[in-house]
């Protein structure tokens, strides 16, 4: 074995020690004593404001949901995938589209040509739906959609999908992200402009709630955000005022917040600080609760709670000894479990440079099993709650994401702070600076900033390359499903979608589900809504 | 310690008067790294235009060309990094701007630099690079300076 050494370059020098600060600033004392920590209430997991967590049982009543992101190249190849998963035991399927179908381009669109499947499956009418879960029954199963710009329109073709097969749109169960806002701050498939998308997601949410009244149809994103420069209290703080801009528009579509807020729920990151991210979390369930509470005067406890999902990993995985990421994620999925997280999405090792095999894959799911099953963490509910330390840093949480709430609401809100590009511009001014730390060594990553391996260069990086036929295969099943249809139905289905469009007191919901059973395209559907709404100019703030 | 906004400032004048184009073709919407990039140039005394997400590689030549820009940097993580940078670089050709220096960046892998390089482009940078090494090796690609 070769022993470590440490690079030459003297910025990547920088601290040996501890750092006292934790990577939201928070400077933590040295120790924690009873006296810092002021005397509250004896609450119990399931009590409001659910600091300690939303169900009084904890995991013993039931699991966290073990959720892996799949999902690329044909809608048979992504099927064979999830056979395969469920066999493994993984309790939820995870669905991930390529850019075209998220951004609202068919496949024979220019705009389409070298990105068909290639970040994930193509799904640009009903008859690709119905190969993906071709033997799965939808009724048994819960599943994730990652898709936001076209979310109303693929979870209409779930809707329909399930319909064709005589299985009650109220049994399925599983989530569509939705989230719009975060697209136009951090992941960028955003179609319209801010104010109809917030429509369009309102009526989805509406909709799903009289409809599909299990499934999940947002899931408000903390996660990309984070990606994207955010520290955890930025994280926290942004994704909650995107989640009040939901809450006001949807009490402008005449929605009744004791009913939606019941089915609203968030998806973040865990990252390496585990106190950090444990406080986070029980920071965000408590403002959550409050504000249902005090400011949307929300009764129902299940109206008030936080729910929220997690991904292990992701931009705190690096290229540069892989291997060293099966521990990240592993630290990071106990600090998911003690934070009390509805579901977990671990990253395999080899994501931060690589789509990952089924070798590493399988490792990422281990990771929460063996979690789950041989840890014990997840035995005592909120095993943290009642340590100094964790509850002074959750304090400390809680006062600074109240504090970047205020910023935002300063502003004028949410949509406004994005329309006008002003939190997008934050969020790049935060990215710069965490690349100076890590540039000099300020900000410790093992393996890319300290103890960096003198004959490993930057990591093989591998990016997704798909088979030509397999995006030829696409086009030729899409002009076949185009020529087999029947146009007169698809046009009378664009016709009325167009008119809802124009009509605000209208839900665009039923209107895609019928234009789905007519086999009319995402690309078709979002031109007639384009044509109403326009697109989204976006805003260059720097 | 405060958790305030604080752009770390490491301002030189390596990149002063200098125009630089960074650009965003395709569809893929991570647009953290080009932003981040853009933040840095414009530390190092350029003047930074950003394109914003999903524009045509024709979109970019022109915008090059009524720019006036000393370079264009291309932001791709999607993988699609071979027939965008080809349609970049044939887009300025053909807006008689062939002499505006060609930079790319994003996840690149590197048994593709070569290729790149192959069509014309300054240098590749991922993101793993220092941003002082990148806006040395822009400072070094620029028009009218050896390489």
């Amino acid at each position: 074995m070769t022993a470590l050494k440490q690079t030459q370059d003297p910025d990547a020098e920088a601290p040996r020690g501890i750092s006292p600060v934790t990577p939201s600033g928070v400077e933590a004392p040295l120790v924690v004593t009873a006296d810092m920590v002021p005397q509250c209430a004896p609450e119990r997991p399931g009590d409001y404001p659910f600091t300690r967590g939303i169900f009084p049982d904890g995991f013993r009543g039931r699991a966290w949901t073990m959720r892996q992101y799949s999902g690329f190249g044909t809608a048979e190849e992504s099927n064979a995938r999830y056979q395969f998963l469920l066999r493994e035991g993984q309790t939820g399927l995870s669905v991930a589209l390529d850019l075209p179908t998220q951004c609202g381009y068919d496949p024979t669109d220019p705009m389409a040509r070298s990105e068909i499947g290639k970040v994930g499956v193509s799904l640009s009418n009903l008859s690709e739906m119905e190969i993906l879960f071709d033997g799965i029954d939808l009724s048994k199963i819960s599943t994730s959609f990652t898709i936001n710009g076209t979310a109303a329109l693929i979870y209409a073709m779930y809707v329909a999908c399930a319909e064709r097969r005589g299985i009650d749109p109220a049994l399925l169960t599983g989530t569509i992200q939705n989230d719009i806002l975060k697209e136009y701050v951090a992941r960028g498939t955003w179609i319209f402009p801010v104010r109809p998308s917030m429509r369009l997601t309102a009526d989805s949410i509406l909709y799903a709630n009289r409809t599909t009244p299990r499934f999940n149809p947002i899931s408000i994103a903390g996660a990309h955000m984070r990606d994207a420069g955010c520290n955890a209290v930025e994280e926290m703080a942004y994704t909650l005022a995107n989640g009040l801009a939901y809450v006001d528009e949807l009490l402008r579509r005449g929605g009744n917040a004791e009913k939606f807020a019941k089915r609203l729920s968030f998806f973040f990151y865990v990252h390496m600080d585990l106190f950090e991210e444990v406080a986070k979390f029980r920071a965000g369930r408590r403002i959550w609760a409050e504000i249902m509470k005090t400011r949307y005067g929300v009764t129902d406890p299940k109206a008030q709670m936080f729910r929220f999902g997690v991904v292990c990993g992701g931009s705190s995985l690096v290229a540069p000894q892989p291997q060293n990421n099966i521990v990240r994620v592993a630290i990071e999925t106990v600090a998911a479990v003690l934070s009390g997280a509805q579901s977990i999405f671990t990253c395999a090792y080899d994501e931060a440079f690589q789509i990952p095999t089924e070798t590493s894959a399988e490792i990422a799911l281990r990771t929460q099993q063996i979690v789950a099953l041989e840890s014990g963490v997840a035995r005592s509910v909120d095993a943290l709650g009642g340590s100094h330390y964790v509850e002074w840093l959750t304090d400390e949480m809680e006062q600074r994401i109240r504090a970047r709430m205020d910023e935002v609401e300063a502003y004028g809100g949410a949509v406004k702070a994005i329309e006008d590009g002003w939190l997008q511009m934050r969020v790049a001014q935060r990215a710069h600076e965490r690349k100076r730390q890590i540039d000099s060594g300020a900000f410790p990553v093992v393996g890319l900033n300290v103890f960096r391996k003198e004959d490993e260069d930057r990591g093989a990086v591998e990016v997704f390359r798909i088979d030509p036929k397999a995006s030829r295969r696409v086009v030729e099943k899409y002009d076949a499903t185009m020529a087999r249809r029947d146009a007169a139905a698809v046009s009378r289905a664009l016709d009325r979608l167009g008119a809802a469009a124009a009509d605000d007191r209208e839900n665009i919901m039923p209107y895609l589900v019928e234009c789905c059973h007519a086999y009319a395209t995402v690309g078709e559907m979002v031109a007639r809504l384009k044509a109403c709404w326009g697109e989204f100019q976006e805003p260059i703030r720097l | 310690m405060s958790d305030t906004l604080e752009t770390p400032a490491v301002p030189t004048t390596l990149l002063k008067g200098k125009r630089i184009l960074v650009a965003k073709p395709g569809l893929d919407g991570h647009d953290v790294g080009a932003k981040v990039i853009a933040l840095a140039l414009r530390d190092a005394g350029a003047e930074v235009i950003y394109t914003g997400l999903r524009k045509s590689p024709g979109f970019i030549a022109r915008v090059a060309v009524d720019e006036d820009v000393d370079a264009v940097g291309l932001s791709i993580l999607s993988g699609s990094h071979k027939e965008l940078v080809a349609d970049s670089i044939a887009a300025l050709a053909q807006e008689g701007a062939s002499a505006i220096p060609v930079f790319v960046g994003g996840t690149i892998p590197a048994e593709d630099v070569a290729m790149l390089l192959d069509l014309g482009v300054k240098a590749v940078f991922t993101a793993d690079m220092k941003l002082d090494d990148v806006i040395a090796e822009v400072a070094a690609g620029l028009r009218g300076q050896p390489t």
